[in-house]
């Protein structure tokens, strides 16, 4: 049976974020665009289910605008994935929105034995299109899981919690489960992976095409700022002692926080 | 949809910090407050609830949410939920309620957006910002939809006003669906400290490559002891392997935003300073005069972390002490 694996485009951890004039998003020019790191273990992951034999075959899928996300498919493409599809469309939308169009877009497959993807993506930090996904899949889902092992009818996740807690939970398959660092190390794509990923065709689908109506999003990003600019930082003089000594009596009298 | 619910979270017979800020917040719109509290001891904090402005709790103490499982509490949840119909659905944005809360949300048509840093309410709408690109710039959350809204936010960012309202909150018995359970939690295996997430620290001691070895965070834990706080590190040395993942501060490990972060042997990569940068007061020690950490922080020590962190241990524990 299938695995498939979501991955999405954002920018490099390096960019430093420029604004557009009118403040109505992130200015995108000179970006260079990676797939979300945390979607590299989902990756992963999913080619080392399908070399131990315990999945036929891993596609990969991708939502945002296609000239730039379809770079991101053939990099998993060229790790070893086997089918990849982009789903052409808008890149603000919210998380509601895109997690039926993935969900959408799988269910028109046909059947799976699980969906991988990252904890979340580091452009919004938001960590919730995984598990509306599940939701819209009627599958149970595992978030920031570290170590996951397989079998027939189960898959058995080690997630992280509150506080460095782990627990070990246990779904059945179909699952959903979102990676998180530490789940295994992803591999480069080798010289000839990335030349068969160029002749795989990756299917398309519009966006537009998936029947999701307006309302299935729920806000938008508005007014984005920079933050605001630190006063500049007060440097301690003296030897180690006196430092010290002035550094508690700043954060006691000054910044007030101890 | 004239209603506002908080999702309460308490420890022994207390609430948590981070649930007082959300109940001030709600407190200053013109919306009727009701509250879900869950768990062993629930039913303790209805005097609490309403001493804080909550009107309504939807409450069960059954040793069924003694653990999250996100189909057992989404699912109940959920009933809840579609039957009030809340125009705002407040919760801390902890790492169970960033599990919970968008599955809730796919289930019920409602919005939700996590990690936010800044919430005010004026009548009945709520005014929103949230860091993207960890902490990068932020934008305004607008909402487009008319169904609830979820909003998880961020602890430390909101201040807590005490309140005496007269009279206990009602009560109304949450009941748990009984499903057959596609999830099962098999074992928890605890953490060996005690303390707070990195994500609600309110001070946070964090380590780099300029600890030099695994062995030296035991200078970090000691003075994490004296202040109450959590340790974290940077992505170098949670990469040599020194300390796990959870330890992580930056854009590839956990956002933060205490009120004091010390940030001990750690030169500033861009990915490191977004994860932090949201704090209020940034201690940087440093024996490099010329690292980015210094362009973020408050205040700054050009010296070795060896020599400086048992004086500053010494120091605190003087004043504190006190």
């Amino acid at each position: 049976m299938k695995v498939f694996v979501c991955i999405k485009q954002v920018p490099d951890t390096e960019t430093k974020i420029k604004l557009k004039a009118d403040q109505s998003g992130i200015d995108t020019t000179g970006i260079k665009w990676i797939m979300n790191p945390y979607d590299e273990y989902a990756v992963e992951e999913a080619l080392k289910l399908r070399e131990a034999g315990q999945c036929a075959s891993v596609h990969v899928l991708s939502l945002g605008p296609k000239a730039r996300v379809v770079e991101t498919l053939r990099t998993a493409l060229a790790m070893g994935a086997d089918e990849a599809t982009v789903i052409d469309g808008p890149e603000d939308l919210d998380a509601s929105a895109t997690s039926k169009a993935l969900a959408a877009a799988i269910k028109a497959e046909g059947e799976f034995k699980l969906v991988l993807t990252g904890k979340l993506a580091i452009d919004d930090n938001n960590s919730a299109v995984s598990q509306m996904l599940a939701e819209h899949l009627h599958i149970p889902h595992a978030s920031v899981v570290s170590k996951m092992s397989v079998s027939a009818a189960s898959v058995l996740c080690e997630r992280e919690v509150e506080g460095g807690t782990r627990e070990v939970i246990e779904l059945a398959v179909p699952a959903l489960v979102a990676a998180n660092k530490g789940l295994n190390l992803p591999r480069y794509a080798s010289l000839p992976g990335i030349m068969k990923a160029k002749k795989k065709v990756i299917k398309e689908i519009a966006f537009a095409s998936l029947d999701i109506s307006p309302q299935e999003s729920h806000y938008k990003f508005v007014a984005f700022q920079l933050p605001p600019d630190k006063p500049s930082v007060k440097m301690l003089a003296g030897d180690a002692k006196q430092q010290a000594e002035q550094l508690v009596s700043l954060l006691r009298n000054e910044a007030k926080v101890i | 949809m004239s209603t506002i619910m908080i999702f309460a979270e308490f420890t022994n017979t207390q609430l948590k910090k981070s649930t007082l800020e959300l109940l001030t917040a709600a407190r200053k719109s013109n919306l009727k407050i009701q509250a879900i509290a869950v768990g062993p001891g629930a039913k303790n904090m209805l005097a609490a609830l309403g001493q804080n402005g909550v009107e309504q709790v939807f409450v069960s103490d059954s040793e069924v949410f003694a653990r999250y499982n996100s189909e057992v509490f989404s699912n109940a949840f959920a009933e809840v939920i579609k039957a009030q119909s809340p125009k705002f659905l407040l919760a801390s944005s902890t790492m169970m309620a960033r599990d919970l809360f968008p599955r809730l949300a796919a289930k019920i048509k409602a919005g939700v957006v996590s990690d936010c840093t800044e919430l005010s309410f004026s009548g009945d709408s709520a005014k929103i910002r949230k860091p993207l690109y960890s902490g990068k710039c932020s934008a305004e959350v607008q909402f487009v939809s008319s169904g609830t809204q979820i909003i998880l936010m961020r602890s430390n960012q909101l201040p807590i006003e005490a309140s005496q309202k007269a009279g206990a909150a009602s009560m109304s018995e949450i009941v748990a669906p009984k499903t057959d359970l596609k999830t099962l939690v098999k074992e928890i295996v605890k953490a060996t400290s005690n303390k707070l997430d990195l994500t609600e620290a309110s001070i946070i001691v964090s380590g780099g490559r300029g600890m030099k070895d695994a062995e030296n965070f035991k200078l970090l834990n000691e003075l994490a002891d004296t202040l109450g706080a959590t340790v974290g590190a940077s992505r170098a040395v949670v990469d040599a392997g020194w300390v796990p993942h959870s330890m992580q501060v930056g854009q590839t490990g956990k956002t933060v935003a205490p009120v004091l972060y010390i940030a001990c042997g750690i030169s500033g990569a861009i990915q490191h300073l977004a994860g932090m940068s949201g704090s209020k007061v940034i201690v940087a020690i440093n024996k490099d005069a010329n690292a980015p950490i210094f362009q973020k922080a408050t205040y700054g020590i050009v010296g070795d972390v060896f020599e400086i962190l048992p004086l500053l241990n010494a120091e605190f524990k003087k004043i504190l002490q006190h």
